[in-house]
């Protein structure tokens, strides 16, 4: 019964990507279709395209085997938001720039600062696929029993002929319906176990739990408190410098509309992660002795309730969990191979084509052939890199006016480096022993100061090559659209 | 495995930032092998490099830029370049000389000739002992002096001060050339702007004017949208306005057609919303909807269908108009892309193919397909981002 509800979401993917959504309308309602994208809309399916296989698994499985440490997972990716919407997004929709390279050309007039960014986001992208299809792999494992390859395989293969056939681009209805397909494939299963919980007796957790797991840094792990802040450093900071989230930025009218986006985007990611931490908490009641915890979710509704209806209810979160690759992926590839092939190759569509392979099959690749992490961490330290890297370049870019071009890029390279170094080592490696394995599955504590320091230094002591149009961009990025003052004019280039 | 996947990512790591130097490095490799042919490419290579800076016309910061590679093409100590009021630059040996440079450009401003002149000099070691004075000329007028020192007024020297002259000049006249077709995009724009065809007015207002008695409520309303309408086509101010407004813009114009045309007129829009708030050229898809309208009505059987998408395509936007109409031969829609022949009705599609490249480059220019009695299809490419593109 899983199995079919995989492929009946595989197949509605495939179809939705074929044939597109294709309304025609008459001009009497023309407005009904100018009305621009609602911030609810546009809010659901950034959540739709953010919930990825590491909310949706990952963070129930986390919680069950390390305790509440791991609530920081879950606030933090929804806390970013609130980082997002005080400093960054406004000003990043002023500014007019789809990807984050855009960003860094306009704010820095520069291309190799483009290209540096071009090549953290390719990075990042890549990162943040590969536990989408580990993840993918593992489920179908889970239902089928098919060999840890296929479930990746399948994801990767339906993503790029979506891709590929132009469908599932951005489409923001489709992403948004993913959202909610996500919520209700979590919650409705939830209200059945708690149900089985009450009908049980309601059983609390054994008193070793109660005294160990359940409460902050007493699950023993060492250096937990700098794990915990790091942590809550990357999650806060990272999410500014996802690239599938901040396109969808663009779709937004105006910076009002985007800070009203951010806004929903947070009450959205705050009811929905409510949902893995009691799924990690009935896991730890119901089911501690699962080897890959990143499976409680799917296993649950089988244990605690039984029956037919367990297993309509695992197929109901098999297919959330499949919703929840598919979306994540598309999104992730579209973003990388639009820049793969706009910055690193030639353009244009037979570019963007090799883009979209170069996208899926590197993470691919990679997803076979690394150690199995869980998918969360592997999330994490996406996020880290994001951190140590876009963090300080939207954030100096878009509030201080003396960020000089040299310190940009000296601050990506070091920040962004260090980062992804951390990362190899941690992936290919790991894991290590004592601080040295916290300094490197955890980077972004060190990472991230580290990057704004060098960004800071180096743009002191170049102030030369601080871009000549600062104070134009400056008032493009912080002034509101209704207010009619000179923002300068477009002159053609002159050669 | 591990190894592997270590190579892998390691591979992935240096290999892409080595693709994008790669890229970079490729275009300054080194051409030629024998002397002869190496001095040639650095001689061009040299004025390849000069020429940029002297494109914005003969400014002081352009001038300083270009004087050093100048002073390497004349292979002189010291070189100095003036406009017609003051010194612009000197660059090179003897900077104390560069108080006298203007005063000595004077006699060549004044008739345009080349002098060679001795230059008093205390200082024993200072190279500058004999300067040559060449004028810089746009359209026979002299605009400037450029003047080269050295320790002898050679005939070579002479010679070679003459010929990078004649180059600037060239480069000059180039920057003049930009300039004019600057101004005349800009002329042409306004044109546009003002470009709303007498027809057009004639026509809505009688259709207006045949609903006053019969339908008051009605007229009332299409005298507003046509206010409305005027008003955004006559707009002054920004080169560029967002999709939606452009849109909105195309949809009064066609209420306003299809209340004369009534149902020979049938319009379909298909508009995906992420693209609306897109900044477009100001009024460059009205112009491509009044062909198609225009073009519709002709069909044979009096129904014109028209079909107007705006789709999402990842970094960019996909407009297309399409119409039913006759079409028309590829042939001679080329050549009024190409400016050979005026179209029938106003500026239209070439100027919106211009104005198209001008701003984002020549790959998003117009793409139209056509063909005698087989209609017409307009295709418009957008980037979502493009550096200086904002529409407010």
């Amino acid at each position: 019964m899983s199995l079919t509800a995989v492929l009946i979401v595989v197949v509605a993917a495939v179809l939705i990507g074929a044939f597109g959504i294709r309304v025609s309308r008459t001009t009497s309602d023309f407005y009904v279709a100018s009305r621009t994208v609602s911030p609810l809309w546009n809010a659901s399916a950034i959540g739709g395209e953010y919930l990825s296989a590491a909310s949706f698994l990952g963070v129930a499985g986390l919680i069950l085997s390390f305790g509440a440490d791991m609530l920081w997972l879950p606030v933090g990716w929804t806390g970013g938001y609130l980082v997002l919407l005080v400093l960054v997004s406004a000003p990043l929709r002023r500014s007019g720039a789809y990807t984050l390279p855009d960003f860094a050309e306009a704010r820095l007039e520069s291309m190799t600062v483009r290209r540096a960014a071009s090549v953290l986001v390719v990075l990042i992208g890549w990162l943040y696929l590969m536990p989408q299809f580990q993840s993918a792999g593992l489920v179908l494992r889970e239902i089928t029993g098919a060999p840890h390859w296929a479930g990746g395989l399948l994801v990767a293969v339906v993503v790029a002929v979506n891709v590929l056939s132009g469908g599932m681009r951005s489409i923001t209805f489709v992403q948004a319906f993913q959202y909610w397909l996500k919520l209700t494939a979590l919650a409705v299963p939830l209200v059945f176990l708690l149900m089985a919980w009450r009908a049980g007796g309601g059983p609390g957790l054994s008193p070793q739990d109660a005294a160990t797991w359940q409460v902050p840094l007493a699950g023993g792990k060492e250096y937990a408190l700098y794990s915990t802040y790091s942590l809550i450093l990357a999650t806060f900071l990272g999410t500014m410098g996802l690239p599938h989230v901040l396109v969808r930025f663009y779709t937004n009218p105006d910076g009002r509309a985007a800070r009203r986006t951010t806004l929903v985007v947070l009450s959205l990611l705050g009811a929905f992660y409510l949902l893995p931490a009691l799924y990690g908490w009935l896991g730890r009641l119901y089911a501690p002795d699962l080897v890959r915890t990143d499976a409680v979710v799917l296993t649950l509704p089988g244990r605690m309730v039984g029956g037919t209806l367990g297993e309509l209810l695992t197929a109901l979160v098999t297919a959330g969990a499949f919703a929840a690759f598919l979306s994540t992926s598309s999104g992730l590839t579209v973003s990388v191979a639009g820049v793969i092939a706009q910055d690193l190759l030639k353009g244009g569509v037979r570019s963007f084509r090799i883009a979209t392979l170069m996208a899926v099959a590197v993470p691919l690749g990679l997803a076979l052939q690394a150690r199995a992490l869980p998918v969360a961490d592997v999330v994490g330290l996406a996020f880290a890199v994001a951190a140590s890297s876009f963090c300080p370049l939207l954030v100096l870019g878009i509030w201080w006016r003396r960020l000089s071009t040299a310190g940009a890029l000296a601050g990506l390279f070091v920040g962004g480096g260090l980062a992804c170094a951390a990362v190899l080592v941690t992936i290919v490696g790991g894991p290590y022993e004592g601080l040295a394995n916290a300094l490197l599955a955890q980077p972004a504590a060190w990472t991230v100061p580290i990057a704004f320091v060098v960004m800071v230094a180096v743009s002191f002591l170049t102030p030369h090559r601080v871009p000549p149009g600062v104070g134009r961009t400056m008032v493009r990025l912080h002034t509101p659209e209704d207010l009619d003052l000179d923002r300068g004019d477009w002159r053609p280039r002159s050669s | 495995m591990e190894y592997l996947v270590a190579v892998a990512v390691a591979a992935g790591l240096v290999g892409v930032p080595a693709l994008v130097l790669w890229r970079v490095m490729r275009g300054r490799r080194e051409l030629g092998t024998s002397p002869a042919e190496r001095a040639t490419f650095e001689t061009l290579h040299t004025a390849s490099l000069a020429g940029p800076p002297l494109r914005a016309g003969l400014t002081a910061d352009g001038a300083e830029r270009a004087s050093r590679h100048l002073r390497a093409l004349l292979g002189s100590s010291a070189l100095a370049i003036t406009d017609g009021e003051r010194l612009l630059v000197y660059d090179g040996a003897g900077e104390h000389h560069a108080g006298q440079a203007f005063e000595q450009a004077r006699a060549t401003l004044k008739d345009g000739r080349t002098q060679v002149l001795a230059v008093d000099c205390d200082l024993l070691e200072c190279p500058v002992r004999h300067a040559v004075v060449v004028p810089l000329t746009t359209d026979d007028r002299v605009v400037g002096t450029l003047a080269a020192y050295g320790p002898h007024a050679s005939a070579g020297l002479v010679k070679a001060a003459q010929e990078v002259a004649g180059w600037v000049d060239s480069q000059l006249e180039l920057a003049e050339l930009d300039r004019s077709r600057t101004l005349l995009m800009e002329a042409e724009v306004r044109a546009l702007r003002a470009q709303i065809s007498p027809h057009f007015i004639y026509n809505s207002l009688t259709t207006i004017a045949s609903f006053v008695r019969t339908d008051p409520e009605r007229a009332r309303e299409l005298l507003l949208e046509f206010a409305d309408f005027t008003r955004y086509s006559f707009r002054r101010h920004g080169e560029f306005t967002t999709l939606a407004e452009e849109l909105r813009s195309i949809d009064r114009y066609l209420t306003l057609e299809r209340a004369r045309f009534g149902d020979q007129l049938q319009v379909t829009l298909r508009i995906a919303p992420e693209v609306l708030p897109v900044a477009v050229p100001f009024l460059c898809l009205q112009p491509l909807v009044e062909n198609a309208v225009r073009h519709g009505l002709e069909s044979r059987n009096g129904v014109g269908r028209i079909v107007i998408v705006a789709e999402d395509g990842g970094a960019e936007c996909r407009i297309s108009v399409e119409d039913d109409g006759l079409g028309m031969e590829p042939d001679r829609l080329r050549r009024i892309l190409a400016g050979e022949i005026a179209p029938s009705g106003g500026v239209g599609l070439a100027n919106v193919d211009e104005r198209l490249r001008q701003v984002y480059g020549d790959e998003y220019g117009l793409v139209v397909e056509t063909g005698e009695g087989a209609g017409t299809k307009v295709n418009v490419r957008l980037p979502k981002y493009h550096p200086g593109v904002s529409a407010r």
